[in-house]
């Protein structure tokens, strides 16, 4: 069996799953997404794709490309657009009738400034496409709604005037990392925010802890990674005071902190989970 | 690959290479903090470039 890694750069999720995959016997490809050049007509030759490309676009696209050619992929195109995309995401959920925090679009500031007034402070403006906590911003009052979208507005780009509006969740300072893949939870962690911001993400200082997930928890990630399309999924799960929600599902799962937190092997599912789906 | 290390292309400083590392990986300078990305193993040198500038679209 042949499987095709392709990435944009190599951190610790790639080295660890290029050497899980390596141990399964298969025969492993690196493919450096910058240097491709993809025509429909050649043939690829490998059995399935693991898309790692950290820029989400290029993800994106290429999994278009190989999908549309036959070539199964680890995620698939429509999984990446859907939980790649916050809105998409949350409309996914909401059909699903999986918990979530409240949420309303809006296609000028005017209208966002509206919903937001509407959720009620303090209010979550994110962009829809981004991650990492990047432009996420807690609104406590009007003025600072109005100058985070006058922000957007001159940000550039169309999808900077897409407004996703979410309301705010009491929680600790910590919400949940669930890591799914298939229809198992293999590894699940808290994280904690820094002390100098509001924001989870390991890529702004937040710090992980292991955590044994219960059952609830582990229903409602799964009906999440469900939601989306399946695969291999990192489910942001909050504690709300009437209950857990899910507030986003990550489809190019990072999974460096959850490892060294939880001693789990993630690399290993993944690439159990990739030679599971080529079997099928 | 037969370098261990390499030069900086911004500062002239000598950047180790790790022992495992891979096409793909991103080094940095320990004098000026540039990062590159290694570009080709293969021939009796390594070859570096400077590595992509975040982009708003990267991340998980």
């Amino acid at each position: 069996m042949k499987v095709a890694l392709f990435y944009d750069r190599i951190r610790y999720e790639e080295k660890s799953l290029a050497k899980a995959l390596s141990e399964a016997g298969v025969k492993l490809e690196l493919q450096d997404a910058k240097r491709l050049e993809l025509r429909p007509e050649e043939q690829l030759d490998f059995d399935i794709s693991l898309i790692r490309c950290v820029s989400h676009f290029r993800g994106l696209y290429l999994a278009a490309f190989l999908n549309s050619v036959g070539m199964e992929t680890v995620n698939r195109f429509e999984v990446l657009h859907v939980a790649g995309d916050k809105l998409l995401c949350s409309l996914a959920l909401y059909r699903s009738g999986v918990p979530a925090p409240e949420f309303s679009v809006a296609f000028t500031p005017e209208s966002a400034l509206r919903c937001v007034e509407s959720i009620g402070y303090p209010a979550v403006l994110k962009p829809v496409v981004g991650s990492w906590g990047r432009l996420v911003s807690l609104v406590g009052d009007s003025l600072s709604a109005k100058a985070v979208l006058e922000h957007r507005e001159t940000l550039g780009g169309p999808l900077h005037r897409i407004y996703y509006v979410q309301r705010y969740v009491a929680k600790p300072r910590r919400d949940i990392r669930v890591i799914v893949v298939g229809d198992c939870v293999v590894a699940a962690a808290y994280r904690y925010a820094p002390e100098d911001d509001w924001r989870t993400n390991v890529a702004r200082g937040g710090k992980m802890v292991a955590l044994e997930p219960s059952e609830e928890l582990c229903d409602i990630a799964l009906r999440a990674a469900e939601a989306v399309g399946g695969g291999v999924l990192g489910v942001d799960v909050l504690e709300g005071p009437e209950g857990l929600l899910v507030n986003e599902v990550n489809p190019t799962v990072e999974f460096r902190g959850i490892s060294a937190a939880t001693g789990v092997d993630v690399a290993m599912y993944v690439a159990e989970y990739v030679l599971g789906v080529v079997r099928c | 690959v037969v370098d261990v290390e390499v030069k900086c292309l911004e500062c002239g400083a000598v950047i180790p290479l790790p022992d495992d590392v891979m096409v793909g990986e991103i080094i940095t300078c320990p004098d000026c903090g540039q990062d590159y990305e290694v570009w080709d193993l293969n021939g009796e040198e390594a070859v570096i470039r400077p590595a992509e500038l975040e982009g708003e679209d990267w991340g998980e």
